[in-house]
């Protein structure tokens, strides 16, 4: 058996086996813990399209909450029925023909995709100009564009009220498989000399130029592609937690991501995996320091956001100790798993 | 000199005030290894960054194997057949010696970016193709054994041949070498010589070189440019330059060369 056709085997075996724990998990665990199941699913997504953004072609955004609200106000509008849209729209009724369409649950998603990537689109063209901290800047400054237009456009976003009662179509199912096809395109991409394009415009932009790399171009895709995603995690977060609305998309939520993505490893896929799992984990775990908590005779009042301090710190750790991340830029290989058990077997 | 690949026609740059280039026309011998000399700040890495579209020039033409290349933009000059190599080397640091060959490979490809997720056969049949290009050349430059090194751990000679070889993936018919002598030592200048010879042989291409150290120039190049302040001060075969008074007075000052002559 070549190394070929063992990788081919031990991916579809890889799957049944996510395939299998998702069936138990559905039957066994409590609503808590699938919750964060699904929320690591969903986070791995977002954390993947911004590592495509920032990690693969080097360009700082600070734009993915913004491409996330879009996501999932789209998703938001297209899945819920038209007498649940004409009872909560009581600042002004949303307008037709929106207030009628009603869509299945993944037509929804791609929808909310594919309106963040026309808006990274739009936003790409004028702003990829820029570099380095600029970029970061601008795309911050976007971000924030966004979240004000959904505050005030009230015939279509119903305003500050936001969206209640939002289906929750999103099960586990639905956030993996989304994952998976993520997982897969952008393997896909970054696997080939596509992929050595893009590190190669994160590397050296005008040493790209000179190979007769068209930069712009390969921004401009890789951001819009990053934005796609994003707005697929931002549509199946929407459906997962139920209720939306513009302050939730503020910039704490692309600081999470920018942190799962740079504890991961800038430019590891396998490091966004690693690092959704573990920040996810650990934000939840770490509640517990926002309860109020007895040593001995002390007691400690609950802090509300104390997690976030800690985490902060963590973030400011990583960087100082680990600035590469979990993972630097390497990626998990099957090849790489045997050949540390066979060595000089059937090679690469 | 009737068959050019590249033409220089009048071209000026200037930088708000300065003139860093002054009305410089320039015929590289199609075939030719050509060199390009001149003290510090002389204008001649700023011909190159006109010639591969960088700088846009203020007055003047570039025209190369027919085709007027003025102020296009760089990947479209490497399209056209031109390629580069830098003063300062500018690897892709983080990825390995072939994935740096393959990335210079890219540009003659046809597949778009959208057929890799969809794994269409013509984006396949390319990905192949390009590997075997890559490793083939790796090999013909004797790089082979060094492939899935990361290139920015490479010791220095390795990196400058690593960035011809970079820059040879792209198909060019034309080869520009900002100093590819500099920093190395009088064999492994040696070798670079019989290199460069080599690779015109091999690929059967024009090369153009900036390089200060003399014993290169002289002994590789059979056409030289002096520059001097932006202007050409001469041009002609190497006997003809070694001997040309500007030359010697641009790089050893009037003074020495009136001492010398006493």
């Amino acid at each position: 058996m070549n190394s070929r056709t063992r990788n081919t085997v031990l991916n579809c075996l890889a799957l049944a086996l996510l395939g299998a724990f998702i069936w138990w998990a559905e039957g066994n665990l409590d609503g808590y813990k699938i919750q964060v199941l699904n929320l690591i699913a969903v986070n791995a997504i977002l954390a993947l399209s911004l590592n495509l953004i920032y990690g693969f072609t080097g360009m700082f955004s600070l734009g993915h909450a913004g491409f996330m609200a879009i996501g999932a106000y789209t998703c938001a509008i297209l899945i819920l029925t038209p007498a649940q849209k004409e009872i909560m729209w009581i600042l002004e009724p949303l307008i037709w023909p929106l207030s009628v369409i009603q869509t299945p649950f993944f037509v929804a998603v791609a929808a909310g995709g594919l309106l963040a990537a026309l808006l990274g689109l739009l936003i790409a063209i004028p702003v990829l100009r820029l570099g380095g901290d600029y970029l970061g800047i601008a795309t911050l400054g976007f971000a924030e564009i966004i979240r004000v237009v959904l505050t005030n456009l009230d015939f279509i976003t119903n305003g500050a009220l936001g969206i209640k009662g939002i289906p929750a179509y999103a099960n586990l199912w639905w956030n993996y498989g989304w994952l998976l096809l993520t997982l897969f395109f952008i393997i896909r991409l970054v696997g080939s000399n596509f992929g050595n394009v893009l590190k190669a415009i994160r590397d050296d932009e005008i040493a790209a130029k000179n190979m007769g790399i068209n930069t712009f171009f390969f921004k401009v895709v890789a951001f819009t592609v990053g934005a796609f995603f994003a707005g697929v995690g931002g549509a199946l977060m929407g459906s997962l937690v139920s209720t939306i609305d513009p302050k939730m998309f503020a910039f704490t939520l692309t600081f999470n991501i920018l942190m799962i993505t740079v504890a991961g490893g800038l430019g590891s896929i396998t490091g966004s995996l690693i690092g959704s799992v573990v920040i996810t984990v650990l934000l939840e775990w770490l509640r517990i320091v926002e309860n109020p908590l007895v040593i001995g005779s002390f007691e400690i009042p609950g802090i509300p956001g104390m997690r976030m301090v800690i985490f902060s710190l963590a973030l400011i750790l990583i960087i100082l100790f680990r600035s590469e991340g979990i993972m630097g830029m390497r990626e998990f290989s099957w090849n790489r798993l045997f050949g540390r058990f066979s060595r000089g077997g059937d090679g690469a | 000199m009737s068959d050019a690949i590249l033409n220089i026609e009048n071209v000026t740059m200037r930088f708000g005030g300065l003139t860093a280039v002054r009305e410089v026309s320039m015929a590289v011998p199609r075939g030719s290894i050509s060199g390009l000399i001149g003290p510090n700040g002389a204008g001649k890495t700023t011909v190159f960054n006109i010639i591969t579209g960088f700088y846009t020039p203020t007055e003047g033409a570039v025209k190369f194997d027919g085709q007027d290349i003025t102020g296009l933009a760089p990947h479209m000059v490497c399209r056209a057949g031109i390629s580069r190599t830098f003063q300062n080397i500018r690897l892709f640091t983080n990825e390995t010696v072939l994935e740096n060959v393959m990335i210079g490979c890219h540009v003659r490809r046809k597949a778009g970016w959208w057929e890799a997720p969809l794994g269409l056969p013509r984006f396949k049949r390319e990905e192949r193709e390009i590997r075997e290009k890559s490793v083939n050349l790796l090999e013909t430059l004797g790089l082979a054994r060094l492939a899935d090194e990361r290139s920015g751990g490479l010791p220095y000679g390795a990196q400058r041949k690593l960035e011809i070889a970079r820059a040879l993936a792209t198909d060019p018919k034309f080869l520009l070498l900002d100093e590819p002598a500099a920093g190395m030592n009088p064999p492994e200048t040696r070798e670079l010589m019989a290199f460069i010879r080599d690779i015109r042989e091999k690929f059967k291409i024009t090369i153009l070189l900036i390089e200060h150290d003399m014993k290169v120039v002289m002994g590789v190049c059979e056409h030289i440019w002096a520059l001097d302040h932006g202007v050409k001060i001469a041009e002609g075969d190497p006997e003809a330059i070694q001997s040309d008074q500007k030359v010697i007075v641009a790089y050893l000052g009037e003074e020495y060369v009136k001492y010398a002559e006493n």
